[in-house]
């Protein structure tokens, strides 16, 4: 069973967001590197950059495939794990922690308060490994 | 009877550098330029001071060293080939035979229209077998393969609005079920790709086409039969959508093998469409040489196809290049003609009746295998298929944590090369199966009963399957490690003598 832990909120592309203030910090869950396997490369965004809710601003890619990464909310990347670049396998080992992908900052937390809490995603992916 | 396996006298054999020997030579070479007597008329700056390092050795270890080599390569006259949406089918050895004919072998890319009229006559009566097969009114052989003929077509399309209305629009609406190669076609193109989700059928849905169908949409690329194997059964409504807000359709129509003789694109509201010779018309694929992506258009766009047309003239056949609206060449001279010999004699093979069969041997293949596997996999949609077939591992993850991977590399072991793997995309974990016309009953049952032995081997052995393939020369590879630190070269370990 994938870990979700409850100080979080999650998207259905399997993103997970946690806001400390107006910065958002995001990443992708366990169920998501659990089913991509091995990360083996990480395309971050770029620091300045915006990004829209639901639009991609990078791409995560395992031997099985290359899956593009979607903004949980709209803002500024003001931070992103230039440790994945070496490392992409912390998002495998940590993607709570450590695999971290980048940090949004957002003008208003409307979007973040409007994305699934832990309980709505274990729902999901329950209903989707059913 | 389950594995024809075995591990006979296979050799692991090192790279032909490794097997050098210094001063140990399989020809007699001419004396070098430097030392040959008087003026080699070569500049000093243009020549040598070291002997190339090339690898050192006999005759008989050079010949042995390729035919070993070539005795680890697997292929279509090796064995089953079961490779979903890239179909790998029989190359008729006749292609080959007439491919290789003086007057279509020796031919020169520039040689003048009256000599090669047999040529032309090929070429021209080829364009014209395809617009039948296709349902369309021209043709262009010239594209070099399947992305090719998507650029080309989508080319077209582009030409047709510019001229039309003055702006090419911006976006072009892409199932996700399309190939790969369609949204780097767009982006070629400069169009940004607006992806259309398919339902739950596996289709598209005309209500979906409505929805994001605008005056700043260029069209929609429809793979069909589709990634899923699936015909697109709303083709025709999904087309009037599209025209009514003046865009244009285009077919991606490299799994046309499963319609032929039975079903025409150009008859379904398609503007546009590339066929794969290599998938379709049995020319080799890959490795094996190079592909032509022919476009078959309706006379809207046969304006806008590209130039040297060839055109027959009474009983003469000449190339046309005068033609205003054209997007010019795609391919220098006519394209990949060595291809377009293979087709037309598949074509004339066959004939009307066997180009049918063809096509209903391909699916009833599929069908086949869908039925039976059905007993002991998760079928993604488990209806009539088309030329192929997608599994999941889904029954065999929940109940032994058995993977994709694993059941591909099972089928190793047991003698089958696997088929496509993680494709499409839309599907978790897919397998996707395609069996092609020319396989026959005991082969398929020979594949379905390796299939039943990976499931059950699953359930009382799965560390085994994990670590599959066990008979091969080399086994489970570590992708990951192959892409996270890949080694790019291979560097000789340097010796006193060698060079010398």
């Amino acid at each position: 069973m994938s870990n979700v832990p409850g100080d979080r909120k999650y998207t259905k592309d399997h993103e997970w967001a946690k806001a400390e203030g107006q910065v958002i910090k995001v990443g992708i869950t366990d169920y998501a590197q659990g089913h991509l396997g091995d990360v083996v490369m990480v395309e971050l965004p770029r620091v300045g950059q915006v990004v829209a809710a639901h639009k991609t601003f990078g791409t995560v890619e395992s031997p099985k495939s290359v899956s593009d990464l979607f903004s949980p909310v709209s803002g500024t990347v003001t931070a992103v794990n230039d440790a994945l670049d070496a490392s992409p396998e912390k998002v495998n080992a940590d993607c709570y922690g450590e695999g971290w992908i980048c940090a949004i900052t957002v003008a208003d937390s409307s979007e973040y308060d409007g994305l699934m809490d832990a309980a709505a995603y274990e729902a999901l992916i329950a209903s989707l490994d059913a | 009877m389950s594995s024809i396996a075995t591990q006979g006298l296979q050799f692991r054999e090192p790279l032909i550098f490794e097997r050098s020997s210094p001063g140990r030579v399989a020809s007699s070479l001419p004396r070098s330029a430097t030392t040959a007597p008087g003026n080699v008329a070569l500049p000093e700056g243009l020549l040598r001071k070291k002997a190339p390092r090339w690898p050192e050795v006999s005759e008989p270890e050079a010949v042995r060293h390729f035919i070993r080599l070539s005795q680890q390569n697997y292929g279509i006259d090796t064995g089953f080939f079961p490779l979903g949406s890239c179909t790998m089918k029989y190359n008729p050895k006749i292609n080959e035979d007439v491919a290789r004919m003086e007057g279509f072998a020796d031919l020169h890319p520039m040689a003048p229209e009256s000599w090669i009229q047999g040529a032309l006559s090929l070429y021209w009566e080829l364009e014209r077998y395809l617009a039948e097969i296709t349902g369309f009114s021209a043709v262009t052989l010239q594209p070099a393969a399947g992305a090719h003929g998507e650029y080309t077509g989508m080319a077209l399309i582009r030409a047709y609005l510019m001229h039309t209305e003055g702006k090419p629009r911006t976006k072009v609406l892409v199932p996700d079920t399309a190939h790969g190669t369609n949204p780097a076609t767009l982006a070629m193109l400069g169009y940004e790709t607006v992806t259309l989700k398919s339902s739950d059928r596996g289709v598209v849905l005309p209500e979906d086409v409505l929805a994001a169908m605008n005056e700043d949409i260029a069209g929609i690329m429809m793979t069909n039969p589709n990634t899923l194997g699936l015909f697109e059964e709303n083709v025709k409504e999904v087309a009037d959508i599209v025209h009514a807000k003046g865009g244009l359709v285009y077919c991606d129509g490299a799994n046309m093998n499963a319609l032929l003789g039975r079903a025409r694109p150009g008859d379904m509201g398609v503007d546009a469409m590339h066929l794969n010779l290599h998938k379709t018309f049995s020319t080799p694929h890959g490795g094996g040489g190079p592909g032509s992506g022919p476009v078959c258009v309706h006379d809207r766009l046969a304006p806008y196809l590209p130039i040297p047309r060839v055109e027959k003239d009474g009983s003469t056949f000449r190339l046309v290049s005068d033609k205003p609206l054209t997007i010019g060449r795609v391919k220098a001279y006519l394209g990949n003609f060595g291809m377009h010999v293979r087709a037309y004699t598949y074509i004339r093979e066959l004939g009307r009746e066997g180009l049918k069969l063809a096509g209903e041997m391909a699916v009833l293949n599929a069908n086949y295998l869908r039925v039976k596997l059905a007993e002991r996999y998760h079928v993604v949609h488990d209806r009539a298929c088309m030329h192929e077939v997608v599994l999941t591992d889904k029954l065999q993850k929940k109940a032994a944590d058995i993977e994709t991977r694993d059941i591909a590399k099972g089928l190793i072991d047991r003698g089958f090369h696997p088929p496509t793997t993680y494709f499409p995309i839309c599907v978790q974990n897919a397998l996707m199966i395609e069996p092609t016309e020319t396989e026959s009953k005991e082969t398929l049952d020979r594949f379905v009963e390796a299939m039943f032995d990976i499931d059950a081997e699953s359930k009382v052995d799965p560390q085994r399957l994990k670590t599959a393939p066990h008979l091969p020369l080399v086994g489970r590879l570590d992708e990951t490690r192959a892409v996270r630190k890949p080694i790019l070269r291979w560097r000789p370990v340097e010796t006193p003598t060698a060079g010398q």
